[in-house]
């Protein structure tokens, strides 16, 4: 409710600026599809739509781009592969927009991605992670780095740490990104020759994880991977600590799993739970101390890796919508988009590469009393 | 073994929390015949009671009245504006059902509203997080009060429906409206009653689950009413000792299709044993040792 109010407010008061400016501005409608209900996708659609908004809005106050507008339109698929193909066609026919960023979930830019890709409107996605998502086309961007980017420098890490020999998994059956994480954990931990000895599974809504991690416990493994989203993953460390599983059996997590959400549910449970990154708030760089003290003033919370990799998304955008001078030419746009070479980001110099993935360096990330902090080598 | 003791703990525990869900859904479904599909919405309230009591510092066994009192009140509610209203104007049992599904998708976004869609747990509570290890198999204190309250709950419900005046008007309006009514029972009241029994029920173990596996959110009702359902055809219809054997059933079927077979048949195997129970005894895998309903 509160929020329905401010966004009048806000509208009415984008209306008065736009008289005043004797309609010389140009107005660029930009989609922002993430979840910001429906359970577990809301938690990293809160996010992104929070740090897409605060880029967008620096942006405008800045006037870097002149006589152009941006404006961020926001829909709340819910998660839902179906709501998220209705939006999107609601966004390319009706909105006319000049890119979509998101999905949140990457089942939902399976089932909706391509819709954009035939209208030939550039797609930002900044959490989904599964393999295959910019294979759908030309038109579609990550700026979050795959997990097959980043999980080989997590089990390097964990390999120094730990010296694992046998491993157990456990993963979301009924979701695209868990199943696909599941794939790329097995096939690095299988070329590092380490021996999966369990391999478990489980579905969306589960609370009890009770027995398929006895199960794990009685095989005995060296380190644990989870392929799940932040709040099962807290519940499965939860777990596996509560039913005896050491501290000495390192837990690994995958890049969805990164969200502040974790450490609140999983308490001291989650110390030393290892995860990959593309980002993370301790970042030094002034351009990311700018990010999070903006972020924090905002939204009186810390921002995670998809707000910022949202954020970064908008400020592509921004910078390719200058290089294309204009977005009348949606081609002239993807190709900018595409052109993207050491943007100065939050998380380093940010580039695409040919296959229009992120060229960043991958972090590997630790829980510490609450908070992911970088890994010590 | 000691896999195998461990997983028995797991699935009693999980069991009891069925159980005391499903004694309220039996009551509803099978005594009254109501088909009240607002139990899991009651459940995932009484979560949320319980939730708030204990930040605002209740202690645990307050916070569970709590949640039961709540539960109850909205299970009461449900009766008066729904079901009371309905069978006032000779509506049909189908129009319940959809008023009822109406009223749980309402709580479900009220609660959305309220608490926000990300998951909560309870505040952490330093007594309940004391384990044992016996010979390998580890018991928490948790798991272990949390059986405790079921089967105290179990007992309550037993003493209420076959001691108490209430109890007695409950299992006559069950064998037939009629036949209390000429028989002087105030049948409204005693429907109404019900209905707080089976809503508080529900909001107790909504407390209990959202405890035991520190989670609390909007849409944990959902799968629980499906889980409901499940137990009480095992169990029969409106038998209520057969709805907390089903409940621990079901608790421990599933755990152990986990442990043997494969954790992606889990429900697989739960549904299919309905289908099994369904074909072979149709009223329930009780229905030989209870024949009367409550």
């Amino acid at each position: 409710m509160k929020r329905s109010v401010f966004a009048l407010l806000l509208s009415a008061v984008g209306a008065m600026a736009f008289s005043s400016a004797a309609m010389s501005e140009t107005l660029v409608n930009i989609g922002i599809v993430q979840a910001t209900s429906g359970g577990s996708a809301a938690l990293y659609g809160v996010m992104q739509k929070n740090g897409a908004e605060l880029a967008i809005e620096e942006i405008n106050a800045s006037g870097r781009l002149g006589d152009y507008k941006l404006i961020g339109i926001h829909q709340d698929d819910a998660g839902d592969r179906g709501q998220s193909v209705n939006i999107f066609q609601r966004l390319i026919n009706q909105e006319k927009v000049a890119v979509i960023l998101g999905p949140t979930l990457a089942t939902s830019a399976f089932a909706a991605d391509p819709l954009a890709q035939k209208a030939g409107v550039p797609v930002i996605a900044s959490s989904n992670t599964a393999p295959g998502i910019t294979d759908m086309g030309d038109y579609i961007f990550r700026t979050s780095p795959p997990e097959s980017m980043v999980f080989p420098g997590v089990l390097a890490y964990v390999k120094r740490k730990y010296a694992p020999k046998t491993a157990a998994q456990i993963y979301g059956i009924d979701d695209t990104l868990m199943k696909s994480a599941y794939a790329v954990h097995k096939k690095a931990l299988e070329s590092e020759g380490i021996k999966i000895v369990a391999t478990e599974t489980f579905q969306k809504g589960d609370v009890d994880y009770s027995a398929q991690l006895t199960k794990i416990k009685a095989a005995n493994p060296d380190i644990l991977v989870i392929g799940g989203l932040a709040e099962e993953t807290a519940n499965i460390v939860r777990q596996a600590r509560q039913l005896g599983i050491p501290p000495s059996t390192g837990i690994l997590g995958a890049n969805a799993a990164i969200s502040n959400k974790l450490a609140e549910l999983a308490g001291d449970a989650a110390d030393g739970f290892t995860v990959g990154s593309g980002w993370f708030i301790q970042y030094d760089s002034p351009k990311n101390k700018a990010f999070v003290a903006a972020y924090r003033k905002k939204y009186n919370s810390d921002p995670d890796n998809f707000a910022a990799q949202a954020y970064t998304s908008v400020y592509i955008v921004a910078d390719a919508l200058k290089r294309a001078g204009g977005v009348s030419d949606l081609k002239k746009l993807r190709d900018a988009i595409a052109a993207t070479k050491d943007l100065e980001a939050n998380n380093g110099s940010f580039s695409f590469d040919d296959h229009r993935e992120p060229a960043v360096a991958p972090k590997v990330l630790v829980m510490k009393g609450g908070k992911f902090i970088l890994a010590a080598d | 073994m000691s896999t195998f003791f461990q997983q028995l703990v797991n699935g009693i525990s999980l069991g009891s929390t069925y159980a005391v869900f499903a004694m309220g859904c039996t009551l509803i479904f099978g005594v009254l015949n109501i088909v009240n599909m607002a139990q899991g919405a009651f459940f995932m309230a009484g979560a949320y009671f319980g939730l708030e009591a204990a930040r605002l510092g209740l202690p645990t066994p307050l916070a569970l009245v709590v949640a039961l009192l709540g539960g109850g009140l909205l299970g009461m509610l449900s009766e008066l504006v729904i079901f009371r209203t309905l069978r006032a104007r000779g509506g049909h049992r189908w129009m319940g059902l959809v008023a009822s599904l109406a009223l749980a998708r309402m709580m479900v976004g009220l609660a959305q509203e309220i608490f926000g869609t990300q998951v909560q747990r309870y505040p952490a509570n330093g007594l309940l997080q004391i384990s044992w290890e016996i010979a390998d198999v580890r018991i928490q204190l948790l798991q272990v009060v949390i059986l405790v309250v079921s089967l105290l709950l179990m007992a309550l419900l037993a003493f209420v429906l076959q001691r108490s005046s209430t109890g007695r008007a409950i299992r006559t309006v069950a064998f037939s409206e009629d036949v209390a009514r000429i028989v002087g029972v105030p049948v409204g009241r005693t429907i109404l009653a019900t209905f707080f029994l089976a809503g508080a029920l529900a909001g107790a173990a909504g407390m209990l689950l959202g405890n035991l596996f520190n989670v609390v959110s909007p849409f944990m009702g959902e799968q629980m009413l499906v889980k409901g359902l499940t137990v009480i055809i095992i169990g029969g219809l409106g038998n209520v000792p057969g709805a907390v054997a089903g409940g621990f059933m079901l608790g421990l079927i599933e755990v152990f299709s986990v442990a043997y077979v494969s954790s992606s048949f889990r429900d697989a195997i739960g549904f299919g044993l309905i289908f099994f129970i369904l074909l072979v005894k149709p009223n329930g895998l009780f229905s030989g040792f209870e024949e009367r309903r409550a």
